[in-house]
Formats: C-alpha cells, sequence, structure tokens
C-alpha cells in the first residue's frame, strides 16, 4: 500500500517504528498529486516546499529521539478560508485572488506547532457559501468517485483531497453543513464540533455564530486524534469556551451497549432519496445489533430549520464580508471615478453570484422595517430548535439521520435553483443553529456514491458521537475494491 | 412668538487606556501613520475582537459619578456603514442595551444648581483618521490617505436628556462634563484635542407646547467658545426660521468658527439605515455587585461634592469653592495647605488669586511649580504675623513658585522684611518729621488729613517695608509729642 | 414576499454592491422567492420565546489592557492596492 492511503495513526506508529520518514510520506501525497490533481482539482494552492521543510524538521525530531506529537510529520490540507501566514489564502473568491495574511490562523498555529506538514489549501464554495464547491470562483472540484459529480461543499476540496489520498487529512469549516456534507458525499468521516470548541480566530468569517472548523480524515480514529490537536480555549476567540479538552481517542471503545439512539423521522420522509434511506435504516439496524436501544424520534421544528439559516447566517454574512472594499487588501477594481465607485465596481467583480444573492438577502433582512419579521423572528425560532434538541437529548444520548437527502448530485444539476440547493443541507442546518456537535461516518453506496450516516451529540460531548461512530466503523464492512479503483481513487 | 431652547448633547470622551477598545495596539495618539496597528484592527479577514476590561471599567467608573443604573446585561452591537476610515465598515458600538442608563449631572447656573438628566452611556470604538490631499477638507480633495491609527481606540458615549435650555447651560454642561471625566481619570477632555467631542441637537418651541420641534444637529463644536457661539447662531436662525412661517428641517449643520455661523450638510445627508444587530464576536457584558462597588471605591470624592463640602464646612465663598474643587490638582493643594495653616479662605484667595495667575500666564501646572503646601502655609503665617505686608507677599509667592525658597531666604536676599520693630520705625519716623516742619504744623493746627502723606513719606524711606499700621499709630503718637 | 427592482437598487446601495441590468432581473426574482420561503417561519408562534444570539451562553469575556505591538506590520501595508506614505490611498471621496 502506498503510504499516501494510509491514515495519520498508521503513519505514526509507522515513524515510530522508522519505517519511515515524513519525508517519504510528504513525496508520496504529492505524487499522488501530479497523478490525480488535474481531474480532481481539490487544491487552489500547494505548498510542497513548505511540506518538505517542515517533513525535514520532524524528521530530525525523530532522529534526535525527541518525544512527537500524533501528526508529527503527517501531510496536512488547510481549506483555503483559513489564514496562513505568507501564503496566498483566497476563500475562492476574486476578491482575495491575491491576499497573503499578515498572520496565521490560530489552528494553523497550532498544526505548525505539532510539527504537520501543510500540503496546501483546498478549494470550497467561495466564502464558504454553498452546499457543492461550484461556487469557487477559481476552479471546479470533482468527486473523486465519478468525476462528473460535485464533491459537496462548501469544503469540497479538503474532502476530495482526502478520497483521492491527495493528503492524510484535512481541516474544514461547517456553518450549515459543509464539512459533514461533503464528507458524506465523498465517503469520508468529517466533524464539526461543539461552538466553541475550536477556535475561530483566523477563519475567514462567513456566519459568526455558526461556523465552526473540524477535521475531515480517513477514519473516525483520525477524526479524534484531529480533535485532540484543535480543540481547546483561545484567549483571541471571544466565542472560544474555557473547558478542558478530553483525550478523545479514549473514547473509541468500541463498545455501544445501552446506547440510547433517537432515529429522526423528520429526516427519513419525504424529500429523502429512497436509497439513501435504506442504506441508512441498514445502518440504524447495524446499531441496533451492536446493542444500541433506538427509537423513532420527531423534530417538529426541523421543518422550519433551512429557512431560518437562510435568514440568519445571510444576515451575518452580509456584515462579515462588508469589509471586502479595496481600501485596505484584496482586488481593487480599475474602473473608478470615486470613492462610491470604487466599492459598488471592487465589490461586483469581486463577489459571485451566490455571495452577492446572500449579502443581498442577509442586507435586507437588517434593514429598517425589515429587522423583526425576519432576522429577529429568526432567532426565536432558533430557540425553539434548540429546545427541540433538549428535549431529544433528555431521552436519547445521540440522534442519528442520512447526513444528506441524496448522494453526490451531477455538477451543474443544481447550480440554477438556489432553493434546491440550500435544501440538500436540510439535515445539517438544524445542528449549526443548536450549535451543537455532529459527524458524518461512511455507511454505504448508492449507485456507486457513498452514503454518510449523521450522529449528533449534546454540546462538549464529542465523545459519546465518537465512541458511536467507531463502533459502527469498525462494524461495517470494508469499501468494496471494486468501488475504490473507479475513478482511481 | 415666544421660543423654548431645547438643547440635548452627545459627548464623546476617548477613554485613557493603554491599549485599544478591542486588541491589544497602542492607544497612544501621535504615531506614525499605520504604526498602532493589527489584524484585528485593520479589519483583516478571519480576525475577532476581544474586550478590553479596563474600558469598561472607566465606563462604568463615570457611569456611577453621573448616577446612572449600571444595566445588569449590556451588548454590543454592530453598526453599519461604509467609509474608509472604518476598516470592517461596521462599527462594534452598543445599540439596544447600553452598559449604563438614566443618570443626571448638576450643572451651576446663576447661582443656582440644575439637573441635566443622561439618558445613556455606551462604549464603541473609534474611527481612523483621514488626510485628505489638495484640499484642507473633504470638498475638492482628489485622493484621501487613510490612517488606521485611531481605529479601535475605546470611546464613551454620553448622550443627555434634551434637559438643557440655553447655549450658556450647554457649556457649562460640557464644562462641567469635562471636569468630572478629568478627575476621575478616564479621560483627559481636551476638546481642542478631539479627546472630546460634542455634538449638538437643538429645537425651539413655542413656549407652553410640549411637543419637541424639529431639531438640527450641529457638529465640528472644538471649543467651548464653538459650542456658544454655534448655539448661539442656531437659536437666532431657527427663531427667524419660524417667524417666517417656515420649517425647520432636520438635518445635520457644521459650524465654522471663522464665521460663526452653522452650514447645512444637508448634500452628504442620505439616509443612514445602520441595520444594528447584536455582535456575534462578542459576548455580552454582566457586571457584578462585587466589581461596581470595587469600582465606586475608586471613584473618591467628586468635584460637585467637594465643592458643597468647601462651601458649607469651610465657609469658602462659592465663587472660591466653585474654582478649587474644579481642579483635583488645586483641591488637594487646598486641603494639604489647610492641614497645615488653617485658614481655608485666605489660602483660596492666594490660589486663585496670584497662583493661578502665574499657572496660567506660564503655562505651567500647579504640580510642576516649586511651590508646596508646606511653603504656602509658612508664606501665609508670616503675612497674618505682620512680618510681610500683602504686596510683598505677591512677590515672594511668585518667587516660590520660580524657586522653592523658604520665606526668610527670600527676604534676607531682597531685603524685604517688613520692619516691625518699633525702634527702627520711631528713627524713621522722627526723620520724617523733622524733613517736612510745615506738614506737621499744618497737622499740629488741626488739619490731621495731612497725616497720610507723613505716613507715606516713612513707607518711601522705608522702601515698602515699613508695617502700615503699625506706622499710623506710632506716627500719631510722635506728633503728639 | 415580492420585490421591486427598486428595493433590489435599495439594498444593493445599502450594500455598496454593483449589479448589472441582468443581476438587477434574476436577483428581483431569485431573492422574492428566497425570502417567500424564509418567510414560511412566520407560521411558527414565538410569543415569549427569546432570540438566541450565541448557542454557548456566556458572559465577561475580558482581556487586560496591556500593550502588546504586532510585529508584522509591513505585511499589513504591503497588502495595501494604493498606499502612500505607509497610508491606504482612497480616491475622491464625493460629499
Amino acid at each position: 500500500m502506498n503510504l499516501n492511503e494510509l491514515t495519520a495513526h498508521e503513519l505514526h506508529d509507522l515513524l515510530k517504528a522508522k519505517k519511515t520518514s515524513a519525508v517519504e510520506i510528504t513525496e508520496a501525497v504529492f505524487l499522488r498529486i501530479d497523478k490525480v490533481e488535474g481531474k480532481i482539482g481539490a487544491y487552489v494552492t500547494l505548498t510542497k516546499d513548505i511540506a518538505l521543510r517542515q517533513a525535514k524538521l520532524a524528521d530530525e525530531k525523530i532522529k534526535r529521539g525527541e518525544k512527537i506529537s500524533p501528526l508529527e510529520g503527517i501531510p496536512v490540507a488547510i481549506k483555503d478560508n483559513m489564514c496562513t501566514k505568507g501564503v496566498l489564502t483566497t476563500a475562492s473568491s476574486k476578491i482575495l485572488s491575491n491576499y497573503k495574511p499578515p498572520y496565521n490562523a490560530t489552528v494553523v498555529e497550532i498544526l505548525n506547532a505539532l510539527g504537520t506538514a501543510m500540503v496546501g489549501k483546498t478549494n470550497l464554495d467561495e466564502f464558504a457559501m454553498g452546499s457543492s464547491t461550484e461556487n469557487s470562483a477559481i476552479k471546479t472540484t470533482r468527486n473523486p468517485w465519478d468525476t462528473d459529480r460535485v464533491p459537496g461543499g462548501s469544503s469540497g476540496g479538503a474532502a476530495a483531497s482526502v478520497a483521492a489520498n491527495e493528503t492524510i487529512l484535512a481541516l474544514g469549516s461547517d456553518t450549515g453543513g459543509s464539512i459533514r456534507q461533503p464528507a458524506s458525499f465523498c465517503g469520508v468521516v468529517g466533524m464539526k464540533p461543539t461552538y466553541g470548541r475550536v477556535s475561530r480566530y483566523g477563519l475567514i468569517a462567513f456566519a459568526s455564530s455558526l461556523d465552526q472548523i473540524g477535521p475531515i480524515t480517513k477514519d473516525v480514529e483520525d477524526c479524534a486524534i484531529a480533535m485532540n490537536a484543535i480543540s481547546g480555549y483561545d484567549e483571541m476567540d471571544s466565542t472560544s469556551v474555557n473547558k478542558p479538552v478530553p483525550d478523545y481517542t479514549k473514547a473509541l471503545k468500541n463498545d455501544i451497549k445501552g446506547l440510547k439512539v433517537g432515529v429522526i423521522s423528520d429526516l427519513l420522509g419525504i424529500g429523502i432519496d429512497k436509497d439513501v434511506k435504506d442504506i441508512v435504516l441498514k445502518a440504524v439496524k447495524k446499531l441496533e445489533e451492536l446493542g444500541a436501544k433506538t427509537e423513532e424520534v420527531k423534530m417538529p421544528t426541523f421543518e422550519y430549520a433551512v429557512a431560518t439559516y437562510y435568514l440568519i447566517a445571510p444576515a451575518e454574512a452580509s456584515a462579515n464580508l462588508e469589509r471586502y472594499d479595496g481600501v485596505k487588501y484584496g482586488h481593487r477594481s480599475k474602473e473608478v471615478k470615486d470613492l462610491l465607485t470604487m466599492y459598488y465596481n471592487t465589490r461586483r467583480e469581486g463577489f459571485g453570484s451566490e455571495v452577492k444573492r446572500r449579502i443581498m438577502i442577509g442586507t435586507y433582512a437588517l434593514s429598517s422595517g425589515y429587522y423583526d419579521a425576519y432576522y429577529l423572528k429568526a432567532q426565536k425560532v432558533r430557540t425553539l430548535i434548540a429546545r427541540d434538541f433538549e428535549k431529544a437529548f433528555g431521552k436519547f444520548d445521540v440522534l442519528v439521520s442520512p447526513t444528506c437527502p441524496t448522494v453526490a448530485f451531477k455538477i451543474g444539476e443544481k447550480k440554477d435553483d438556489p432553493i434546491s440547493m440550500y435544501l440538500s443541507d436540510i439535515a445539517t442546518i438544524p445542528v449549526n443553529l443548536a450549535g451543537i456537535p455532529a459527524i458524518s461516518v461512511p455507511c454505504g453506496f448508492s449507485n456507486n456514491m457513498p452514503v454518510g450516516l449523521q450522529i449528533i451529540g449534546k454540546a462538549f460531548d464529542e465523545e459519546t458521537i465518537l465512541r458511536a461512530a467507531y463502533a459502527y466503523e469498525q462494524s461495517s464492512p470494508p469499501v468494496p475494491l471494486s468501488l475504490k479503483e473507479r475513478g482511481n481513487i | 412668538m415666544q421660543f423654548e431652547t431645547i438643547i440635548g448633547l452627545e459627548i464623546h470622551a476617548q477613554l485613557l487606556t493603554e491599549s485599544k477598545m478591542f486588541c491589544s495596539c497602542s492607544a497612544k495618539f501621535g504615531a506614525v501613520p499605520n504604526t498602532n496597528v493589527c489584524p484585528i484592527c485593520t479589519g483583516q479577514p478571519g480576525v475577532l475582537p476581544k474586550m478590553n476590561r479596563k474600558a469598561i471599567e472607566l465606563a462604568i467608573k463615570t457611569a456611577l459619578a453621573l448616577d446612572c443604573k449600571i444595566e445588569p446585561r449590556s451588548v454590543f452591537a454592530r453598526k453599519n456603514y461604509f467609509y474608509p476610515d472604518l476598516p470592517k465598515n461596521y462599527q462594534i458600538s452598543q445599540y439596544e442595551l447600553p452598559l449604563a442608563t438614566k443618570g443626571f449631572l448638576d450643572i451651576e447656573m446663576d447661582g443656582k444648581t440644575k439637573k441635566i438628566g443622561i439618558t445613556r452611556v455606551h462604549l464603541e470604538e473609534d474611527a481612523g483618521k483621514l488626510v485628505h490631499k489638495g484640499a484642507a477638507r473633504i470638498m475638492g480633495s482628489e485622493e484621501s490617505l487613510v490612517d488606521l491609527n485611531r481605529t479601535g481606540t475605546p470611546l464613551m458615549e454620553i448622550v443627555s436628556e434634551p434637559d438643557i435650555r440655553s447655549p450658556e447651560e450647554a457649556k457649562e454642561y460640557v464644562e462641567e462634563l469635562a471636569n468630572l471625566l478629568k478627575q476621575l481619570g478616564v479621560c483627559d477632555a481636551k476638546l481642542e484635542e478631539g479627546s472630546l467631542r460634542c455634538d449638538a441637537n437643538i429645537s425651539l418651541r413655542p413656549v407652553g407646547e410640549s411637543k419637541l420641534g424639529v431639531k438640527s444637529e450641529v457638529k465640528n463644536l472644538n471649543s467651548f467658545r464653538s459650542i456658544l457661539k454655534a448655539l448661539e447662531h442656531e437659536v437666532k436662525r431657527q427663531t427667524q426660521v419660524l417667524n417666517e412661517g417656515g420649517k425647520i428641517v432636520q438635518e445635520t449643520r457644521y459650524f465654522d468658527d471663522l464665521t460663526d455661523t452653522t452650514t447645512s450638510m444637508r448634500s452628504k445627508e442620505f439616509a443612514h439605515d445602520y441595520r444594528y444587530f447584536p455582535e456575534p464576536d462578542l459576548v455580552p457584558v454582566e457586571p457584578d455587585a462585587k466589581w461596581i462597588n470595587e469600582i465606586k471605591k475608586s471613584i473618591g470624592e467628586l468635584p460637585a461634592q467637594k465643592r458643597k463640602r468647601y462651601e458649607k464646612e469651610l465657609g469658602l465663598p462659592p465663587h472660591n469653592a466653585n474654582l478649587i474643587s474644579s481642579s483635583k490638582e488645586m483641591a488637594d493643594f487646598f486641603e494639604e495647605t489647610l492641614k497645615l495653616y488653617n485658614d481655608p479662605i485666605d489660602i483660596s484667595n492666594q490660589l486663585i488669586g496670584d497662583v493661578s495667575a502665574y499657572s496660567n500666564e506660564n503655562k505651567i501646572p500647579l504640580s510642576k511649580t516649586r511651590l508646596t503646601p508646606f511653603l504656602m502655609a509658612g508664606t501665609l503665617g508670616e503675612i497674618k504675623k505682620g512680618s510681610i505686608s500683602r504686596k510683598m507677599a505677591k512677590d515672594i509667592i511668585i518667587e516660590q513658585l520660580k524657586t522653592g525658597k523658604a520665606v526668610d531666604e527670600i527676604t534676607k536676599e531682597s531685603g524685604m522684611a517688613q520692619i516691625s520693630d518699633e525702634g527702627e520705625l520711631i528713627k524713621i519716623i522722627k526723620e520724617v518729621i523733622a524733613a517736612n516742619p510745615k506738614i506737621v504744623e499744618d497737622y499740629k493746627k488741626g488739619k490731621t488729613t495731612v497725616a497720610a502723606f507723613l505716613v507715606g513719606q516713612v513707607m518711601r524711606a522705608s522702601k515698602g517695608q515699613a508695617n502700615p499700621a503699625l506706622v499710623n499709630k506710632l506716627l500719631k503718637e510722635e506728633l503728639k509729642k | 414576499m415580492a420585490l421591486s427592482k427598486k428595493d433590489v437598487e435599495h439594498v444593493a446601495a445599502l450594500a455598496r454592491l454593483g449589479l448589472s441590468e441582468e443581476e438587477k432581473e434574476l436577483f428581483t426574482k431569485q431573492l422574492s422567492s428566497i425570502l417567500d420561503y424564509a418567510e414560511t417561519i412566520n407560521k411558527l408562534p414565538t410569543e415569549g420565546v427569546p432570540p438566541t444570539s450565541h448557542s454557548i451562553p456566556m458572559k465577561n469575556v475580558f482581556r487586560e489592557d496591556v500593550v502588546l505591538p504586532f510585529k508584522d506590520v509591513e505585511l499589513i501595508i504591503e497588502n495595501a492596492p494604493e498606499e502612500e506614505s505607509h497610508m491606504f490611498k482612497v480616491p475622491r471621496i464625493l460629499e
């Protein structure tokens, strides 16, 4: 097996046993990138020199016999909406196409300190607004399982790079499902932590009260390792929660006997692809076989979740994106008569249609006369959605659902229908609104395309959802080789 | 038609913190452009604000001194508008839930105390500075340069109720407030430097009417004089408009201190929809009783309380009490001197007279002069004893302000000691009597008024150092002989 | 909620967003249907329900008043699209 096809924990064992080196691992990753990146298009920027330099440092550390972190020398890809000092950070937008941040995001500082090797910056929907990565102003990313299909979004590049073994693991961000949905579409593991668990400092803001950074990995153990690394209090982020971080790898007990699992019936009804539904229900059955107690649960406010999200997220985004004005950094229009035309033209040229659409909705929802009916009302409905979850967690330890109503759709299929695109987030959005954690794990194939199982937990109870995910993963059959070989996966 | 003037004032005060409101850059004034900056205050992608605890404390301290209610929960909000000196194109401010509400400030007008209501006290971040190229102001300039050093420095906004009824009251209010802020140590309150900024809202209404008239907002009030002149002009202007049957337009007007008039900025005004919403990157401020009490304790005696105490307990005339209590420096000096010399009126007269004159003329604050309470007490003691005349005292005090020398050192050096030795005085008096036989004859004939001439001669002969009262007494005795 | 072209132009002005004529047409249609969809939340009664502005409630998060100068100020200035005398240059601001 090639080094780039292994997990971080497997590679760590090899490194400790001196059976391989960080430089070898990194070179294997870049060899793979040379082979398939032309077809996949996962990366906006590749940072081979930086990665090799970091890998070399890791190898020297190992040679000196020093203690190494579980991620030392491991190649990691970073979604291009996290600031990397001196390295192009575009948010896949024209308006930042030339932007090199003067500072590192906190998670990047953490990974640097842990000795990882940065492979590059992955493609996303512009400013993380989208569910297919088709809204990127840079390039199209293709699903490694079927290159005519989308990888999901907005962390499509990150998920595709992990699925195609163009990296060992990646960091994505999730505002309405942007880690979990592409993880589901690409057949990998993706987790959105509890709001405030991971620092947002350096994450280019989309919707401040919903955004979280999280890992996209090949298996649940790697996810736990990554969570250990990036979780924790950051004084630079006022919404960062000062709670101790448990060792998430200790949660991987492979035992869910007695676990009370609520199956969200609202997400298994109309609008869910029948095949996806069957596969997810099979996974639920597997959980029962492993000793869990499963029962249906209704979440009556879920039908309002997407509408609520599409008022709150654009409103916050409209303010967060006001800073992109051509004054201090990024693109500035050449058609300038005065300040006003500079603003108008810079933003007209710099933003794509989806971003413009959301800025418009958000500005409208906050505007005089409409604030109460739209933004304020949505924040109240959000409280009701959180209460639905609270009630359910009074009875259950975790809740499950399909991560998405469908498998990855074809490139171009939903581009002209914004609402249809928004509805593909119907299972993931409520989780962000409540600020609770959730993970997506692969649970089968429909039409040879991956299906994801979403496991939702209580606030700061990442341990239980990791435990459930691990137990399921360990019991589920490995991916058939015939499928793996499709699309050069 | 008789009109009543209604004025409300909005004051922005730059808080005396070391660092900015939401980042750790220095808040100091005067650095090279764009050197006191960082990713946060320049609005880079991905940054987040972090609240300065000291700024909250200074604002709470001010609110307590203004008798405000400290709100149990206050929230920051985004105020959205595009301008190059505002890097995020929104200002983090406070809207629906400010830090404090419902207080008051006492002002003294014509010997009476008047309460001016305070609507709210809240915090926000300052914007940067624009330098306009090719013109003094925005109109007509070709390009502008943006300096973000000032961006993010903490501003405290104090909004008054529309309780002010005249331009003089407005000036008095701002002076009183500036004083208070200085004494509390929260702001150095200099209008001319911009550490204190004042905007006024002014309207007129017919006497007896309870409904408020249409107001105009007046800006560019960067001195106490400007405040007075601008509002006087507005009263005149609005009165004229209303008397002619016209309507006041709600607009922003700019004060020009060369012509002492206001002009409309109407062309700049298009509806600002600030789209306020709670700042998602910050969490609410909920000060507990313990914290508030700690801050309260740090306040000490306020100027208004001092003034009352000086008048009632120490018997100072209101004018003296007012002047001494309005400067913490002077009040401290006063009280220290009082410990050594128990005549408060004497001390206060000296302080507000010669000492203040010297300090103002030479632009040296009292604390930077060489005069100390100990020296002052000594000098005043000598005056009371009569060993130096009041005339000499003025020169001595000035010398002490300059050099810090003791009284006897100064009088010895300049030979200035007041002569109270009777023997010495009689000698001089005898000489004067001998030198003016005709005047002495007139006196003995009954023209007693000429004694004053003789006293003057004695004073001249003694180079002004003779004790005048004693001369008078001794002269009369000698003339009897 | 049926938006008129004028509404779209007004909102675009507030957001300093230049829109082409085609975009104005398209957005008028699309935004109207998105807002129609969003308005479905009005069916849910919310009397007495407090709004959520932070999903994980916290309060009193402060930093101490200490100056920590940022060491890479020049990297910030380097990113300026137009710069003069260490300041960001902008075109004339019409009033």
